[in-house]
């Protein structure tokens, strides 16, 4: 256990997609307990960055969680490691109904009595999931698929829970529900790396945020400076 | 109205096995998008096995029941067909998991091929007569017979097919691999072992695969190196009939198609006989005069209806039965 260094470490990752090289050297880390966001305009590799993290795009670099390198290890065993997704676009599972998707969340866990604990704490958080617990993913809304993605996340007991563009393609009043949710989970002491290209609705979340460009890290600083940032307002926060 | 009730109950029993066929077929594409063609050289050893199993085990002074002779058999075939499956997978297909489709697709048909020939080696180029070991009472129904056999395998087939469907929704395997069919990528970051669900879909479809192919043998009382062939294809028809991917598609295209095969074989005689159409029974007056009957196609072609239904799915139901968004996925 390295207590004192950050939970996730980057330095100089290159992210090379299908022979386009769509991150060149970044670095970043996340400490213990800390919400920090990853915001930039579309195609400046957030994802990328993601995806190379969680081991679904090889890397070059190096990734160091919880003190050991990611590269050699395959997605499947990060959960297990504490290390969570909620991949952009929600990647709920469709034709599984919500209590199964939440199921695949602990499919790791072995023990019961914690996951059954853990559901019913995610059902008072997410009472709308409660009510279709029955229902296929698939019928529910936008909305509800984003808050089921991050209970599911949830349901692993994430340490680091990565969430990738939460707020993408949902109504605003859905938004602000969604980033409620994110705030009581890093209240509950999570540590949270958020993907965001909504800048303003990540920084108010964050303590601090890294601005990507064109698969580069091009300003970093604590979240309330980058709001008052002029190139910030300018670039991301439509002023 | 004998031939009816007696060619349904025919129809159910071959259309059984087809569902039990199909099933693998459709499981394994649900989860890679693989139409596995040697699935029914899986069936063909599944029945070798059995075949030189019981053929050992039934000699003359065999002390043993026949009943317990043919559970060896099937036990001897699942495991063989589980390591082909297995191996097939492991072998052939894992490394072109992320090869342009059609690279798999080839392999599989070379796959066929490979294991027809080894069967051929270890088995001889022959029709072999499956050993007719257990007792295979008539029992009359309506007019129609229904015999042991045909009991045991419609039987059967619910209860692996019930069998499977727990699986499938209600255990925590089971899920994981609902979940990989639907997106391989999200599945493997809630901590599924890809690699393992594909090998265990083989080893399942495998297995069911075994049991089909010791029924085929004993149904027809024949195995040979090339059985699977035409069986596979029916089965794949089946599965794509009831939309391939889907699980209860499977087993209602296998049902329907048996029975469509049945009835058409049961039927087609009395339909294309020309002397019983108005018209055509005067163009041909003098032989039906001569003998009563002028029939164009008798019950060999039965085959033709599994294909028929095939193409007639394609072109007005491509996605099929109870299936959702082939084209999309395909």
């Amino acid at each position: 256990m390295s207590a004192a260094g950050p939970i996730l470490e980057v330095r100089d990752l290159h992210v090379a997609y299908g022979g386009i090289v769509a991150v060149k050297g970044v670095s970043f880390e996340v400490a213990n307990g800390e919400t920090v966001c990853l915001i930039g305009a579309n195609g400046a590799g957030k994802t990328t960055t993601l995806k190379a993290l969680t081991r679904l795009l090889p890397a070059r670099g190096t990734l160091h969680y919880d003190g050991q390198s990611l590269l050699q290890r395959p997605p499947h065993e990060l959960i297990g490691a504490g290390m969570t997704l909620v991949p952009e676009g929600r990647g709920v599972f469709a034709r599984l109904t919500v209590a199964e998707n939440l199921n695949m969340g602990a499919y790791c866990r072995r023990d019961k009595v914690g996951i059954t604990v853990d559901r019913e704490r995610i059902f008072g958080l997410l009472p709308r999931l409660k009510e279709r617990a029955k229902q296929v993913a698939g019928t529910l809304s936008g909305g509800e698929q984003q808050m089921l993605a991050i209970g599911r996340a949830l349901m692993s007991r994430p340490r680091l829970l990565l969430l990738d563009e939460p707020s993408m393609g949902l109504a605003p009043m859905m938004v602000q529900k969604v980033f409620e949710v994110i705030r009581s989970v890093a209240a509950q002491g999570v540590t949270i790396l958020l993907v965001e290209q909504n800048a303003r609705l990540a920084l108010s979340v964050a303590a601090r945020g890294y601005v990507m460009e064109s698969g580069r890290i091009t300003l970093t600083d604590a979240a309330p400076a980058l709001l008052a940032n002029p190139k910030v307002r300018e670039a991301y926060l439509g002023e | 109205m004998d031939i009816f009730i007696q060619q349904i109950i025919n129809g159910l029993t071959t259309g059984s096995v087809y569902a039990l066929v199909a099933l693998g077929y459709t499981m394994v594409y649900g989860i890679i998008q693989l139409i596995n063609f040697a699935h029914g050289e899986v069936v063909m050893i599944g029945a070798m096995v059995a075949f030189s199993v019981i053929t050992a085990l039934a000699g003359t002074a065999s002390p043993l029941p026949p009943a317990v002779i043919l559970l060896a058999g099937v036990a001897a075939a699942i495991p063989a067909c589980m390591a082909i499956g297995y191996l097939l997978e492991r072998i052939a297909y894992r490394p072109l998991r992320h090869a342009p489709r059609l690279a798999p697709l080839i392999t599989a048909i070379g796959m066929s091929i490979i294991l027809q020939h080894l069967a051929l080696l270890v088995w001889s180029r022959n029709p072999l007569a499956f050993p007719q070991i257990i007792d295979n009472p008539v029992f009359s129904i309506g007019g129609a017979a229904i015999t042991g056999v045909q009991i045991a395998i419609i039987l059967l087939s619910v209860a692996l097919m019930a069998m499977l469907t727990w699986f499938v929704y209600r255990t925590r395997f089971g899920i994981a691999i609902r979940a990989t069919a639907e997106n391989v990528h999200v599945a493997s970051l809630m901590g599924v072992d890809a690699n393992r669900v594909i090998a265990a879909t083989f080893i399942i479809a495998a297995a069911l695969a075994a049991v089909a192919g010791v029924m085929v043998g004993t149904y027809y009382g024949i195995t040979h190196y090339t059985m699977g062939f035409m069986l596979g294809l029916k089965a794949f028809s089946a599965a794509v009939l009831g939309g391939i991917g889907n699980l209860a598609g499977a087993m209602l295209g296998g049902i329907l198609l048996g029975l469509v095969e049945a009835l058409g074989a049961g039927y087609i005689g009395e339909l294309t006989d020309m002397c019983k159409w108005p018209l055509m029974n005067q163009v041909f007056a003098e032989r039906c005069a001569a003998d009563g009957h002028l029939v164009l196609m008798g019950s060999n072609y039965q085959d033709v209806f599994a294909f028929l239904v095939l193409i007639a799915v394609l072109v007005f139901r491509p996605s099929g039965l109870l299936g959702e968004r082939v084209a999309e996925r395909a």
